[in-house]
This record gives C-alpha cells, sequence and structure tokens, in this order.
C-alpha cells in the first residue's frame, strides 16, 4: 500500500518561507499570484492490504512525528 | 550541585555548556547520550545547542524522540531542574515539556549577534540572581527562534509568570510573538530559551551577564 500524508501549516501561524516563494512568483512575472502557504509532503510505503489500520497507523505518524500538531495540519490519502 | 548534559549527533554547544557547567558549579557535568535510558542522580539537565539531527524534519524534532529525552521527561516530572538552550528549546517544546513552538526567524536569515534581554519574571529558579526588569545582554546565534504559541496558550502562560526573558530594546532579533525569548513550564522547573547565557559568564566573553542564570539554577553563590 503506497500512503501520502501533506502536512500544512494552520491558519494564523506566520509562514515566511511561503512570503518569500509568494515575492519571487511575482519577481518572475506571475501575475495574480495571491497567498502562498509551504508544507511538506511523504510517500509512505506500508506492507499489509487493511486500509483501515494503515489509515490508524498514518495518523499516529503524523502525532508522535510527522506533524508538529500546536502549528501544522496533516491529511492522510491512501491510494 | 551535579549537573548532566545531553549529547546529540548534531549539537555544537554542548562544550560551552559543559565548561560553563564546570566553572559554575565547580565540577564537571555528567554526559548523557542519545541512547541511554537513564540519567545519574543530578540537580540539573542541560541541553546544548546546535543542529541536532541536522534539524531535519523540524528543528529539535527527532532528538525529541530519542531514548534520552524520554528519560529527561521522567525527571522533568520528578522535579528535576531542566534547561535547553537554542536547539535544547527546540527540543524541549517538540518533546511536548514547554508549551507553543519555534518556528523560521521571520526575516528568514539565521542571527548570530547580540541582543537585550529583558528579565520578565525575576521569581522563578533561573532567575532569582537578577532583578525584575532588569535588561541583560546575551548572544544568539539561531535560524528558528520564532516562538509561536495559539492565542489561548500564549494567554495561560502570560498570565502565569512563565515568560520568563523577553528580547528588549527592539532587539527581537526573529520576529517572536510578544518578543518572547524564554519559557517554564508550569511547575516552573523547566526552561527553554533561544539566547546563549552559557557564552556569556567571564570576562573572557566579554561580560558575566548570563551567569546569574546558572548560578540561580545551581543554588550556588555568586
Amino acid at each position: 500500500m503506497k500512503a501520502r500524508i501533506t502536512v500544512t501549516l494552520k491558519n494564523g501561524v506566520l509562514d515566511p518561507q511561503g512570503k518569500a516563494i509568494e515575492h519571487a512568483l511575482s519577481g518572475l512575472g506571475f501575475d495574480g499570484v495571491g497567498q502562498v502557504r509551504q508544507g511538506k509532503v511523504f510517500d509512505i510505503e506500508l506492507a499489509g492490504t487493511d486500509k483501515a489500520r494503515a489509515e490508524a497507523d498514518l495518523k499516529a505518524m503524523c502525532d508522535k512525528l510527522l506533524a508538529n500538531t500546536v502549528i501544522e495540519n496533516y491529511a492522510v490519502e491512501i491510494a | 550541585m551535579k549537573s548532566a548534559v545531553v549529547l546529540l549527533p548534531g549539537l555544537n554547544r554542548d562544550r560551552d555548556m559543559i565548561a560553563a557547567l564546570t566553572k559554575i558549579s565547580g565540577q564537571a557535568p555528567a554526559t548523557v547520550w542519545q541512547t541511554d535510558t537513564e540519567i545519574p542522580d543530578v540537580d540539573l539537565i542541560a541541553i546544548p545547542g546546535g543542529f541536532s539531527f541536522g534539524d531535519y524534519l523540524r528543528c529539535g524534532a527527532i532528538a525529541a524522540r530519542m531514548p534520552v529525552m524520554r528519560a529527561v521527561a521522567e525527571k522533568a516530572a520528578k522535579g528535576v531542574t531542566v534547561i535547553g538552550v537554542c536547539n535544547g528549546f527546540q527540543i524541549l517544546v517538540e518533546a511536548g515539556l514547554l508549551p507553543g513552538a519555534l518556528m523560521r526567524n521571520a526575516s528568514l536569515k539565521f542571527v548570530c549577534r547580540q541582543v537585550k534581554l529583558e528579565i520578565a519574571n525575576a521569581n522563578t529558579m533561573f532567575t532569582r540572581r537578577y532583578q525584575p526588569g532588569q535588561i541583560i545582554r546575551s548572544p544568539v546565534a539561531h535560524h528558528d527562534g520564532n516562538y509561536f504559541a495559539d492565542a489561548e496558550t500564549l494567554a495561560r502562560i502570560q498570565g502565569e509568570g512563565q515568560v520568563v526573558f523577553r528580547y528588549a530594546e527592539g532587539t527581537n532579533p526573529n520576529g517572536s510573538i510578544n518578543d518572547i525569548a524564554g519559557i517554564v513550564n508550569d511547575k516552573g522547573n523547566v526552561l527553554g530559551l533561544m539566547p546563549h547565557p552559557e557564552n556569556l559568564i567571564e570576562a573572557a566573553h566579554g561580560g558575566n551577564d548570563g551567569r546569574a542564570l546558572f548560578e540561580s539554577a545551581l543554588g550556588v553563590a555568586a
């Protein structure tokens, strides 16, 4: 099984890196770029075929390590 | 007073911390490695600065999940004094021993300079040798010192006197919310701060403004 975890900053958390990317895109001539927020993607391979268990494991991985839930949200997708 | 210093791969201020604790307490601290599951009987545990595990994932995130940090958490729960400086502060927030998070500096630049700190609470075991509101100098050197906490947490820690150090006189180097430079846990025995008091403890450093922090925490005479 393959899974993708997307970690994004919560609303209201300042993202200076996203801001710098936003300015760089404008500098390249891309008009109409609004706010840019930077996040992280983790592609994870899992043994087994039990999707419900995989989802529970992936959420636990996010809570324990992959995301800092003080400042970040996460989403789990299983392919 | 006995102390211990936590060692993790990628830390680089460990020798400074060991030197400061040796000079101020009069005896060399014990050292504990990342895989150690027990910490000797000490009065103070220090987690130095640096770039543990290359700052991979998030600063301090991997270090916070190493076996030695479970031992630190157990000691902290028993009331042992814990100080985390710079990366040590990041490790303590990632380990959940202190509230909030430390994010990339608002300037996106690594800052290495001297700042001024206000003693925001002189009634802690880490600051009792300072005066309330006293302004001291301290070096900083970090890329991710931008303290953040949600509104509810911020109100709580400010209300409870858990904000111990604030950047003063416009010297906030990282965009930290409400100029927060250092905080303690609700029990008051765990301190995290971004500045490096261990690098300003004697004349050869150009001043000793940081010395009273260790004298306070170690309970040794000035």
